[in-house]
């Protein structure tokens, strides 16, 4: 079987641009064109297996959401990496893929959890990890590690408890490792921002 | 109060036993708690190994693991409480007969442990009483051997008779 190259892709696909990569090939798909795409990648050029699907926040760039797809090929032993931007920064929405390989409902469930991003066509996109209800996408850049404080998903117990989620106490983290240098100086440190759910984070 | 107070001695005392209600009643309880095992993260995996032979709880009179709240005295919680699984938590301690008790075992069910994140309580004692805490990550079979027995000395302290009429 032919190895499959972003080169190939491109030629094949005009609508698709190239995407910077350090290992497998990798491409940028235009939302409307994705589900073509990923048909013709599948049935053709045999990548049966979605490995995985997620979501990227950019914060601040003019498009803010983007969702990754790597595929694999039993047969061929090669992967190939999708991304999609969502057009809309506000409600962003791309095509769900479970038409295409079924696997891919619960990987876009937790997208949808974790980032807010909507899957057109999705048969049951509700939340998976956390309750239905939660206000927040924990995920995104803006949303902060300890989280917010909101109220318990059952309101009796809630009520039995006097318990509410509240934002964990954040003592010698939030932990973070830096790109740079040698993994000596790499290693994930504690910045501490030392407050607590009593004291409030220093701006 | 010594164990020659309460045992029996046939030659003195015929048929009779003497003894104070709570202390037969907080030996009876001690020596047959059932534990539920809430089974949430990798405690449960230290959990089975205390009941299996090689710690084997049943020395204490625990092996009775029951999974229906309805029959047991004690939740162990050995695991990471989420804040959607704190509703199941309590909601399965509300199921249980008094009298009751409940383990934390190891540093998530303490305290939240590592996980100070969004989604995890921090600390089952915010939605149940908590009467024994056993540290580590996950603590060893023995460590929580030792919470338990921590917790049969609880229940031998209390004031059980005065409990039966006030509750």
């Amino acid at each position: 079987m032919e190895e499959i190259s972003a080169g190939k892709l491109l030629g094949r696909f005009d609508f698709l641009t190239e995407r910077p990569s350090l290992d497998w090939p990798a491409v940028n798909c235009p939302p409307e064109r994705l589900l073509e795409f990923l048909g013709i990648l599948k049935e053709e050029e045999h990548f049966d297996m979605l490995m995985d699907v997620a979501g990227v926040d950019w914060l601040d760039a003019p498009i803010r959401f983007s969702v990754v797809y790597h595929v694999y090929s039993t047969s061929g032993h090669s992967y190939v990496r999708i991304a999609v931007d969502c057009p809309d920064n506000e409600n962003p929405e791309v095509p769900s893929v479970t038409e295409i390989w079924p696997g891919a409902n619960w990987h876009e469930r937790e997208t949808f959890d974790m980032f807010g991003i909507r899957f057109a066509g999705h048969p049951d996109l509700t939340r998976i990890l956390m309750w239905e209800g939660y206000p927040y996408y924990p995920l995104r850049k803006d949303f902060p590690l300890a989280g917010i404080e909101t109220d318990l998903p059952a309101p009796d117990v809630a009520e039995e408890t006097q318990a509410r989620v509240k934002a964990a106490p954040m003592m010698g983290g939030p932990f973070r490792s830096t790109p740079e240098g040698p993994m000596s100086k790499s290693e994930p440190r504690g910045e501490d921002e030392s407050w607590t759910e009593q004291s409030e984070k220093p701006v | 109060m010594t164990t020659t107070e309460y045992s029996y001695d046939s030659k003195v005392e015929g048929d009779i036993v003497v003894s104070r209600a709570d202390a037969v009643i907080n030996w009876v309880r001690s020596h047959s708690v059932w534990p539920m095992p809430m089974g949430l993260a990798c405690c449960a995996i230290e959990l089975m190994a205390t009941g299996a032979s090689r710690f084997d709880i049943s020395r204490f009179g625990m092996e009775v693991m029951r999974f229906s709240p309805r029959q047991s005295d004690c939740m162990i919680v050995a695991g990471t409480v989420t804040y959607k699984m704190a509703e199941v938590v309590r909601r399965i301690y509300d199921q249980m007969a008094e009298p009751k008790w409940v383990v934390a075992m190891g540093a998530c069910a303490s305290t939240g442990g590592m996980y100070r994140s969004y989604a995890v309580l921090q600390g089952v004692d915010r939605i149940v009483p908590v009467d024994v805490y056993v540290s580590g990550c996950p603590p060893r079979p023995e460590a929580l051997l030792d919470g338990m027995i921590k917790l049969q000395e609880k229940i031998r302290r209390d004031r059980s008779l005065r409990n039966l009429f006030t509750a």
